[in-house]
């Protein structure tokens, strides 16, 4: 369907045998608070992510997972604050640059990769434009170089014949080809975090194979520093290095991806890998492992916000916001009643219980 | 002509053309009473469309379709009675009931537009609540204050309204929270339990396919290119296509990747 990985590219590019570069920057996230008006999205979130690796930030709808997408891109809507909190990229706090740094920042620091490629592709500017648009607005190109960086740009995620591309308007093109050109734009300044907001969600599977074949391609190429949003868990086991978990705007639980999966303390990252890995196991007409309830749309300012749908729950957990504990290396847990790993039963810490008890 | 081995439904090389483009080409499927049969394929394949004529809401150039050995009636009390045994649940709960409604109101509307809500109707609403696990929403409701699994809960109840023998899920759980997609998919498995429901299921999660079906169809740019038994196709797929979806699911652990890493960080 595509064009071969060997594929002439119109640049001289180096060759595919040199050592592997690192374009991506640490990424440190710290106490990130984040309200829409008197509607408090996220919470004390904070987590890392190492240069040149990728971090799945997982939930479902009202975790604050795009929130926290759209404020390291700095694109929160008007009308939303960021409360507290740092997102620091590369050393530099996006969260508080303004004017020409902010304006730099994007595209050069932070690259956003969306859903949506339709919707973010302009529906009666030809490919060519949008893409060369970057270059001479962006690296003050003149247009013959813009446009034949465009034309380099496309063939480098593998699009067939980018003269021709460069000429088509989005409507013109498959999901899968569009969202090959997003992330050719998203890659033109080799940002040194790229944020995918489910950028294969809206692909047929088939085609979201191939594209995120591609992704981690170019980060095997480029050493792309990735923040993935996504609620699909096979699309975690794939590309993750590591984890965090969100529920109702509060961080849960962040780890590598191997300890994640193997052993996950949060009940609610236990459940989610339950039902994920039930859809596959069982039986043919077998009930689903399903968690009851549904995720909440107010977050609660005090408690542990998954308390109402855990069987785990008691007096403690709706009464006190369960800290985030480094349980093992780098294995951060926010629960009052983690899971054990051995047993999978409750870590007793009665002292703890016994002292915030008396609550609620 | 019904007898007990006639299926439920019965497309028989259905064509379809929207202008010069021929979405449906000689397409044939079969659904049991009491039987789920799975559609996948990819987005263009035709699958919403031949919904669409299972339903009556499209019509059709060439071929049959059959229900219960006979084709669908056209006019009069006949084909009241038709529409009523025919269910439908669309993918977006958002966009398939009228935020303004309250729930009993969404789904006494079938039973309305059957002129069977006077009799009994209250209670017949209650009681399809109370099956599809909503029964301590209440029926005064508001629609736009439901979350999206609720509110899935209800378009269910709503198809159930006229006690249909077959219903039509077009991507019933695309659209939900993770945690929420279960518990819908063990709702429509446990009413076609205990009412005998068949289904046409519509979807393009294998992972599903492989749990709900008695019968999967595969479509590829609108034709049929593998049916059969579903253990049959998505455990020993003879297609080309098949085979290309069936590879493309993804793996279900960090250890059992399936995107092969060329020379990065990624190796356990």
């Amino acid at each position: 369907m595509n064009a071969p990985s060997g594929a002439p590219s119109a640049t001289a590019g180096g060759p595919a045998t040199a050592a592997p570069r690192v374009i991506g920057s640490d990424v440190v996230v710290s106490d990130l608070s984040i309200s829409y008006g008197s509607y408090c999205a996220v919470r004390d979130v904070g987590f890392e992510i190492k240069a040149g690796t990728t971090m799945a930030l997982v939930g479902e709808s009202g975790s604050g997972k795009s929130t926290i997408a759209l404020a390291a891109s700095r694109l929160l809507p008007r009308g939303t604050t960021i409360d507290s909190g740092s997102i620091c990229v590369n050393g530099r706090d996006v969260v508080r640059m303004q004017g020409n740094e902010l304006r730099e920042m994007r595209g050069d620091t932070v690259a956003y990769l969306a859903q949506d490629a339709l919707a973010a592709l302009n529906p009666v500017v030809r490919i060519g434009r949008q893409v060369s648009e970057i270059y001479s607005v962006r690296g003050g190109d003149r247009k013959a170089v813009a446009e034949a960086k465009a034309i380099a740009a496309l063939a480098q995620v593998n699009i067939n014949d980018p003269e021709r591309v460069v000429r088509m308007y989005p409507h013109q093109l498959s999901g899968g080809m569009r969202q090959r050109v997003m992330i050719a734009m998203a890659l033109a300044f080799e940002p040194a975090l790229l944020i995918a907001d489910e950028p294969t969600t809206a692909l047929d599977v088939t085609v979201q194979a191939e594209i995120l074949q591609l992704i981690v391609d170019l980060q095997a190429r480029n050493g792309l520093t990735c923040l993935w949003i996504t609620h699909d868990m096979s699309v975690v086991a794939e590309m993750a290095d590591s984890v965090t978990v969100l529920y109702g705007g509060r961080m849960l639980e962040s780890s590598d991806v191997y300890s994640m999966f193997d052993t996950p303390r949060q009940p609610y990252t236990r459940k989610l890998l339950d039902c994920f890995a039930s859809g596959r196991s069982a039986k043919p007409k077998e009930a689903f492992s399903a968690i009851p309830g549904s995720p909440s749309a107010h977050s609660t300012t005090t408690g542990c916000p998954f308390a109402s749908r855990c069987d785990r729950a008691d007096d403690v957990c709706v009464s006190e916001t369960p800290r985030s504990v480094e349980l093992a290396p780098d294995h951060w847990v926010a629960c009052h009643h983690p899971l054990d790993i051995e047993t999978e039963d409750d870590v007793k810490t009665p002292a703890l219980a016994a002292s915030r008890g008396g609550q609620s | 002509m019904s007898s007990v081995d006639t299926p439920l439904v019965e497309v028989r090389s259905v064509s379809k053309s929207f202008g010069s483009a021929k979405v449906l080409d000689g397409v044939s499927l079969l659904v049991e009473r009491g039987k789920t049969t799975s559609l996948v394929g990819e987005s263009g394949s035709g699958k919403s469309t031949l919904a669409r004529i299972v339903t009556g809401l499209e019509t059709f150039d060439s071929g049959e379709l059959l229900f219960s050995g006979a084709p669908r009636p056209r006019r009069g009390k006949a084909a009241r009675e038709f529409r009523r045994t025919v269910g439908v649940v669309l993918q977006d709960p958002y966009d398939s009931i009228d935020p303004r409604f309250t729930v009993g109101e969404v789904v006494a509307e079938p039973l309305r537009a059957q002129k069977r809500y006077r009799a009994g109707g209250k209670e017949r609403v209650r009681e399809l609540l109370d099956q599809c696990g909503m029964s301590e929403v209440g029926t005064d409701a508001h629609v736009h204050r439901l979350s999206g699994g609720q509110r899935q809960r209800i378009c269910i109840a709503r198809a159930l309204a006229t006690d249909p023998d077959f219903i039509v899920c077009d991507e019933p759980t695309s659209a939900l929270d993770v945690s929420v997609q279960a518990q819908i998919l063990n709702l429509l498995l446990r009413l076609q339990r205990e009412r005998g429901l068949a289904y046409l299921f519509i979807t393009h999660d294998i992972d599903v396919v492989r749990r709900i079906s008695d019968r999967v169809a595969v479509m590829h740019r609108g034709r049929i290119v593998e049916s059969g038994s579903a253990h049959d196709v998505t455990q020993n797929p003879q297609d080309a296509y098949t085979q290309r979806l069936l590879s493309a699911v993804l793996g279900s652990s960090p250890h059992t990747r399936k995107l092969s890493y060329p020379y990065s960080s990624h190796t356990s």
